[in-house]
């Protein structure tokens, strides 16, 4: 598949906005005495800010983003159109939250539940639209959503870290703790995925595809000289190597490096850590083989 | 129930791309909008069509043969790309089967094409619509046609006639007998989308006539003084 750099975006700053969340509320749960409300007024801005970023992504990708008001019509049948109900769903509680907290109210536990609640459906909505392609293996397994949440949770850790570092700095340790934990269990997660992917076997072939029933057969035209739409969007279009180092850059960028960087210099570990899954999102698409690119094997 | 759909003779179609060029010309010019084409005269020419003519090489020299392969959208009874939309811009009717994009409701977010397996979804660039086989729906039900013309543009251009066009679920419609009687089979069975268009395999044309029945006295085709050959069965006037 073309990775979209809309939708690496999107689905990275969401994730990062949704996890710094979820980092919230659990620091009121367990420190709430010792935090300044102000601590959860910047962290709740930090998410809406996020947020609108990754939805100002998502209005790239689309062909007609005037009309994007109408993706939250299948809610039954569409898990884009359910993440096109959740995201301002949680960003409006995440909004409420924050407004809560700089008037003091009560009840900023609930919005927090709510708030986490939110967040974690918007997590399996997100990771559901690819979860729910069937005729991709390679993102059709509950991996993906596994791994849309973890690596979401521990980018939003990277982020309250980083984040602690100026606003909170007694949450530095123990949320460098948090964020330590969840990218190492998140390189469990998205290593295990990585390693199904290499060994996937395609269920279809050019013998289902065409209905020919020959072990050897070759393309000779795909239909049209210059490429079209199915050349466009379902290859990534970068050699082999390209793709490697991009599968380096993930494994360092995305756990490597900020494992030890949220211990050692947490206020640099959000930002390499987010480099990291970008090319993570990225390889994500790269390895995902459609099985329409079958049919478009050989221009002529 | 109506299920319209194709079918493609594969044994038939000689690959002269007459279904994609009327194709194009009849679904450029009509009511939903024209098909547009980046760059058409230049280096990178581009463009959006609802139908390809692709070629296929089976076999390893000397033993190979070519195949043409028109592929269009399949119509399928239970098209992945439908429930993933977000708009219901992408739906199936009930009245007869067809996949049909609602253009002025499509957002343009690709991702019916990304559940489609068969890569016949395409975006087209100018409109930044999500286009596809609509089977020509605005000609096959045009009451100002002769009736032998309310066929979808590529059947009619067709000059083998490779292409069959019908209801599937009417047993006796031309096209169910094609399916049923000359081993019409659906593409990538695996992916259970049950598509609606179906095509014919190639097959060749052999004489079906053993070496020994040539000696036969009860054969009229009976090579007459040919020399007697003790490897073939014995024959009742031999015995």
């Amino acid at each position: 598949m073309h990775p979209a750099l809309s939708v690496l975006l999107l689905t990275t700053l969401i994730g990062a906005g949704q996890g710094l969340f979820i980092a919230l509320f659990v620091s009121e749960l367990l420190a709430a005495g010792t935090l300044s409300p102000s601590f959860f007024v910047g962290g709740s801005a930090l998410v809406v800010v996020f947020c609108i970023l990754g939805l100002i992504a998502s209005f790239f990708h689309l062909g007609h983003p005037e009309r994007a008001w109408r993706a939250a019509a299948m809610w039954r049948s569409s898990w884009l159109s359910r993440e096109v109900i959740a995201l301002p769903a949680f960003m409006g509680v995440a909004a409420l939250y924050g407004l809560a907290h700089w008037s003091g109210a009560t009840y900023t536990l609930a919005l927090g539940v709510l708030g986490t609640l939110l967040s974690i459906v918007l997590f399996v909505c997100t990771a559901m639209i690819y979860a729910a392609v069937k005729v991709l293996k390679e993102w059709a397994h509950p991996l993906t959503v596994v791994n849309f949440t973890l690596l979401g949770c521990a980018s939003g850790a990277c982020l309250a870290t980083s984040y602690a570092v100026f606003a909170a700095p007694a949450l530095v340790v123990p949320l460098s703790q948090a964020a330590f934990s969840l990218i190492a269990l998140s390189l469990v997660t998205r290593g295990a995925a990585l390693l199904r992917n290499a060994t996937l076997k395609p269920a279809s072939t050019l013998q289902s595809a065409l209905g020919i029933r020959h072990p050897h057969i070759v393309q000779k035209s795909q239909g049209a000289m210059g490429g079209s739409f199915n050349t466009r969007e379902f290859f990534h279009g970068k050699s082999p190597s390209f793709v490697r180092g991009v599968l380096t850059l993930l494994l360092f960028g995305g756990f490597v490096l900020p494992l030890i960087l949220v211990l050692t210099a947490p206020a640099l570990a959000f930002v390499v850590h987010y480099g990291g899954l970008l090319a993570e999102r990225w390889y994500f698409f790269a390895e995902a083989q459609h099985p329409q690119n079958l049919y478009y094997q050989t221009v002529s | 129930m109506t299920q319209l759909a194709l079918v493609i003779d594969l044994n038939v179609c000689v690959g002269c791309h007459a279904c994609v060029t009327n194709c194009k010309q009849w679904n450029t010019s009509g009511a939903a909008g024209s098909l547009s084409d980046l760059d058409p005269y230049g280096a990178d020419p581009n463009g959006t069509f609802f139908n390809r003519v692709q070629t296929f090489e089976v076999g390893e020299y000397p033993q190979t043969e070519t195949v043409h392969f028109p592929k269009s959208c399949l119509h399928c009874e239970d098209p992945p790309c439908v429930p993933v939309c977000p708009t219901g811009a992408s739906y199936k009717r009930k009245s007869d089967g067809i996949v049909l994009v609602d253009y002025d409701k499509c957002i343009g977010c690709k991702y019916c094409s990304w559940a489609c397996p068969y890569g016949v979804r395409e975006l087209d660039e100018k409109r930044q619509v999500m286009t596809k086989c609509t089977l020509c729906v605005d000609r096959i039900y045009d009451q100002s046609l002769p009736p032998e013309r309310r066929q979808p543009s590529c059947v009619l251009a067709c000059p083998p006639g490779a292409r069959l066009f019908g209801d599937v679920h009417d047993p006796q419609s031309a096209v169910s007998v094609a399916i049923r009687e000359r081993g019409g089979y659906a593409l990538m069975p695996e992916a259970a989308t049950r598509p609606s268009n179906h095509y014919l395999p190639r097959k060749k044309t052999t004489l079906n006539l053993r070496d020994e029945a040539l000696y036969r006295s009860d054969n009229p085709q009976r090579i007459d003084g040919a020399p007697f050959e003790p490897n073939l069965p014995p024959i009742a006037e031999e015995l």
